[in-house]
């Protein structure tokens, strides 16, 4: 005898959850993939400045990065509020830097060592005199190429 | 076994920043020598074109207080020298290979901006001339692009850019810093 069924008295059954280990390795995946951890922890404070005509950096390994900025608060005891360099992850002076640049530069390959980039990483109200004089120190270790970081400003 | 890609995920999801690096390109002029004078170019006067920046971000470009948003315009009227204005860059013809075909064209290859900040010049400010600077030579090679081939510099070939590259070089000059007093 045929079993006649009641309209609208039927369960809806559970979503399937055989599908969602997928779903969770493809986002790891995605993350993974796309993923760039920080270079490092910044002891200055810093805010870009904003442009329009930027470029972006190609490639990370070419890249070496010049922090400038004031000592974040937890180290304005021991260093004061004066405009810092940082560079890799402790503070550095200007006299520093050329040897700093020489020594990054050796340690890359040989055939890349002239494509060295170096970031100049700068809160927007820092005074030029500091930059200057990195700049000055970059031009005695040859290191030409220069990347001032910013961000996209979308118009005035 | 989920579990662990869920744990996988909240590390990476944590530890991930998506911001790609960005910034103005530029490269600086090579070291002088030590123990050397500065060698002294002979540079025409009109060819120079001199943007100068006080510890107050006051900009004075060739003689003439402006505004930022002003410089790129008159940077560009600079660069381009339509009308071969004779208080503007000499225009003279130069020889480019586009297409495989040499030409001439005219272009103002001898001209020079020159820019001096102050060191207690913000570094915003710097920045910002720096970029209405470049922007400047960007506006004027995509506007030649348009008209020659009809679209932007970026769609070009690599050889036709080199090609615009050469008509519109880029000619910044940064000056060896002086120190005017002032603000520190």
């Amino acid at each position: 005898m045929a079993k006649i069924r009641k309209a609208g008295k039927k369960d809806v059954p559970a979503i399937s959850t055989a599908s969602l280990p997928d779903i969770i390795f493809m986002l790891l995946f995605f993350f993974m993939v796309s993923t760039s951890m920080k270079e490092v922890t910044y002891k200055v404070d810093i805010h870009v400045p904003e442009a329009t005509e930027l470029q972006s950096l190609e490639k990370k390994s070419l890249v070496r990065y010049i922090y400038i900025g004031e000592p974040k608060r937890e180290f304005r005891g021991k260093y004061g509020g004066e405009t810092r360099i940082q560079l890799d992850d402790a503070f550095a002076d200007v006299s520093q830097l050329e040897e700093y640049v020489v020594r990054e530069r050796e340690a890359m390959k040989e055939d890349e060592q002239n494509l060295l980039t170096i970031s100049i990483k700068a809160d927007k109200d820092t005074k030029m005199g500091i930059v200057t004089d990195v700049k000055q120190a970059l031009r005695r270790a040859y290191a030409l190429k220069v990347n001032y970081a910013a961000t996209q400003r979308s118009e005035y | 076994m989920a579990d662990i890609a869920f744990l996988l995920l909240i590390f990476f999801l944590v530890t991930t920043t998506m911001s790609v690096d960005k910034g103005l390109s530029r490269r600086l002029p090579p070291p002088l020598p030590p123990n050397m004078e500065k060698p002294d170019t002979d540079v025409k006067k009109r060819n120079i074109f001199i943007v100068l920046v006080n510890s107050n971000n006051q900009l004075l470009v060739q003689g003439e207080a402006l505004d930022v948003k002003q410089l790129r315009e008159k940077a560009k009227e600079f660069i381009k020298n339509e009308a071969a204005d004779a208080s503007l860059p000499e225009v003279l013809p130069i020889e480019v290979e586009i297409d495989g075909v040499t030409e001439q064209v005219m272009t103002t290859k001898n001209h020079i901006i020159s820019l001096q900040n102050d060191r207690g010049t913000q570094y915003q400010r710097y920045i910002e001339v720096q970029n209405e600077l470049v922007a400047a030579y960007n506006e004027l090679r995509d506007e030649y692009s348009k008209g020659r081939f009809g679209m932007s510099y970026a769609e070009l070939s690599e050889d036709r850019q080199k090609a615009v590259q050469k008509i519109y070089p880029q000619k910044i000059s940064e000056a060896e810093p002086k120190n005017y007093g002032g603000k520190k």
